[in-house]
């Protein structure tokens, strides 16, 4: 046999990822271009699908008329108020029942037992009890976020490492030291985690409550421009709804590279 | 015996060796047994027996699976013991903790930089606010952590990493230091380093240390004396002193003094050790 001499070949290459970032960009650019395109050819008609230009063009008008400001501080009002109650207890309720074992014992399986219900099917329920005003809104939002922190909380504290909580016993830590300096940080990445599910959940119960029982707020625009057919106004509602989205999601992940830097430097 | 009374701390003549005050541990006739997953009961440790001098360095040595990591737990006060005790007798600076420990991988807090991390333990004492920077910054200088104090744990090196736990545990100024494996996590060249460098401190800080490992160089450079135990049930199989001069350097690995020691221990384990291979668990 004559011998061989073989050169050796990067076989991995195609494992190898890169960024393509003139692609995402492009990716975006081309749907407007597309659609932009399309409307202003005629083939998508402007009542099903209103242009994107049309729409920028909609959002300035009502932005400075203040008619869309009065929606959109009603809404983001709602949102703040039940996000925030629906977080704190979902925090302190995740912590009770991951840490002390009565609490768990008490809480999980009325978690476990609620937990399945569509939330939004409790809003006739709260409206009875609460009223048709904004209480029985922040109520639902409240609670739609409260299921996702608490469960995720309690995974969070199951997790912390128990290498970690010995040794701040070993160190002389009591029950609520251990609680404040080794159970909540190691907790955080999880309550980051839970917060951005729940800033999903609270939007969606957002929506679907203004559309049921509202004069004013992002959802009812969204449903009285389509009940008039004003398509165009009616994508201004769905702009700013996703905006919001994204908004509250790039605030969260500020807030989580500030609240737990270890994570990240 | 009562745990830790200090009402007990008079030093009676005679029962302290070498008149030096301070704490002693006497671990007294101590035993753990626990239920495995199948609910057969398991004897970690079996009636253990030994005495800590005050300023003295006892490793403990054994077999994996020997129990020592829970006989440093039980002295800790992490672990109840099922029959037997623990007690400290001497007396001790006010306020001063019976223990601190310094874990084999580190358990430092994540979050906490490394001077955070080294004022945990003075957090948990009352100290006030100067006194517990004064104390820290003493500590991370005598560790060689200067320059290092604001950097989190995943930014120091291993080596670094355990001198921020050794600073932790030395900071709050323990009766006893416990050391459970401190080093086996470090690659050999760090070890080394790591091992003249605990002896240094040690001549300086002068506490007691129980330093468990199963390396048998490491023990017999280090310790006093080096307690030998079997495997599970873990007993107390001898008691042997190193009879090397101290300050020790690491030239004395070829004393005979220290290659008898050794040679000692290893006659001790060595079919300990076999029979924990064949076992093939720890």
């Amino acid at each position: 046999m004559a011998p061989e001499r073989v050169a050796v070949r990067d076989r991995a290459a195609f494992l190898r990822r890169a960024e393509h970032r003139l692609l995402r960009v492009g990716a975006l650019a081309g749907l407007l271009v597309l659609w932009e395109a399309l409307t202003r050819i005629g083939w998508i008609p402007a009542l099903f699908l209103p242009s994107p230009v049309g729409v920028v063009r909609e959002l300035v008008e009502m932005a400075a008329s203040g008619q869309l400001m009065v929606h959109v501080a009603a809404s983001l009002r709602r949102l703040v108020l039940g996000f925030a109650a629906g977080a704190l207890a979902g925090v302190i309720v995740g912590i009770a029942t991951g840490f002390f074992s009565r609490a768990e014992a008490v809480g999980q399986p009325l978690i476990a037992a609620t937990f399945p219900i569509p939330k939004i099917a409790l809003l006739p329920l709260l409206i009875l009890w609460l009223g048709i005003g904004e209480p029985s809104k922040i109520a639902v939002i409240a609670l739609g976020v409260f299921f996702p922190m608490a469960i995720n909380t309690y995974a969070g504290v199951r997790q912390a490492d128990p290498l970690l909580v010995q040794a701040a016993v070993a160190f002389g830590a009591g029950r609520w030291s251990v609680i404040r300096k080794v159970i909540l940080p190691s907790a955080l990445p999880m309550i980051f985690a839970g917060l951005k599910l729940g800033a999903g959940t609270a939007l969606l119960l957002l929506v679907a409550a203004e559309m049921i029982a509202a004069d004013s707020g992002i959802g009812f625009l969204v449903l009285h421009a389509g009940n008039i057919m004003d398509t165009t106004k009616l994508m201004v509602g769905i702009v700013c709804l996703s905006l919001l989205g994204v908004l509250s999601h790039w605030v969260l992940t500020r807030c989580e590279r500030l609240a737990v830097p270890w994570r990240h430097t | 015996m009562i745990d830790g009374s200090p009402a007990r701390g008079k030093v009676r003549p005679g029962l302290i060796c070498c008149g030096v005050p301070g704490i002693r541990v006497i671990v007294d006739r101590l035993s753990k047994s626990y239920r495995d997953r199948s609910g057969r009961n398991l004897v970690a440790l079996n009636g253990i027996g030994l005495t800590v001098e005050p300023e003295e360095f006892v490793a403990i040595l054994g077999p994996s699976g020997c129990g020592k990591t829970t006989l440093l737990n039980i002295i800790a006060g992490l672990l109840p013991a099922t029959s037997g005790e623990v007690v400290f007798e001497g007396e001790r600076r006010p306020g001063q903790p019976l223990t601190a420990t310094v874990f084999q991988e580190f358990a430092l807090f994540p979050w906490r930089t490394a001077r955070a991390n080294v004022e945990f333990g003075l957090e948990e004492l009352d100290l006030s606010p100067a006194e517990r920077k004064e104390r820290s910054a003493r500590f991370i200088a005598m560790t060689g952590l200067e320059g290092f104090e604001g950097k989190f744990p995943h930014q120091l090196s291993g080596g670094m990493r355990q001198r921020v736990g050794i600073a932790r545990a030395l900071a709050v100024d323990p009766a006893v230091l416990l050391m459970d494996e401190p080093f086996s996590a470090l690659d050999a060249q760090t070890r080394t380093l790591m091992m003249e460098e605990l002896l240094g401190i040690w001549e300086r800080a002068r506490t007691s240390i129980v330093y468990v490992t199963h390396n048998i160089q490491e023990a017999v450079y280090m310790a006093d004396r080096v307690v030998v135990l079997s495997r599970r049930p873990g007993q107390v199989l001898e008691v042997v002193p190193v009879e090397l001069k101290r300050p020790r350097h690491e030239g004395q690995m070829g004393d005979s003094a220290f290659l008898l020691a050794a040679e000692r221990i290893w006659g001790l384990i060595k079919s300990q050790a076999q029979a924990a291979l064949v076992e093939g668990k720890s």
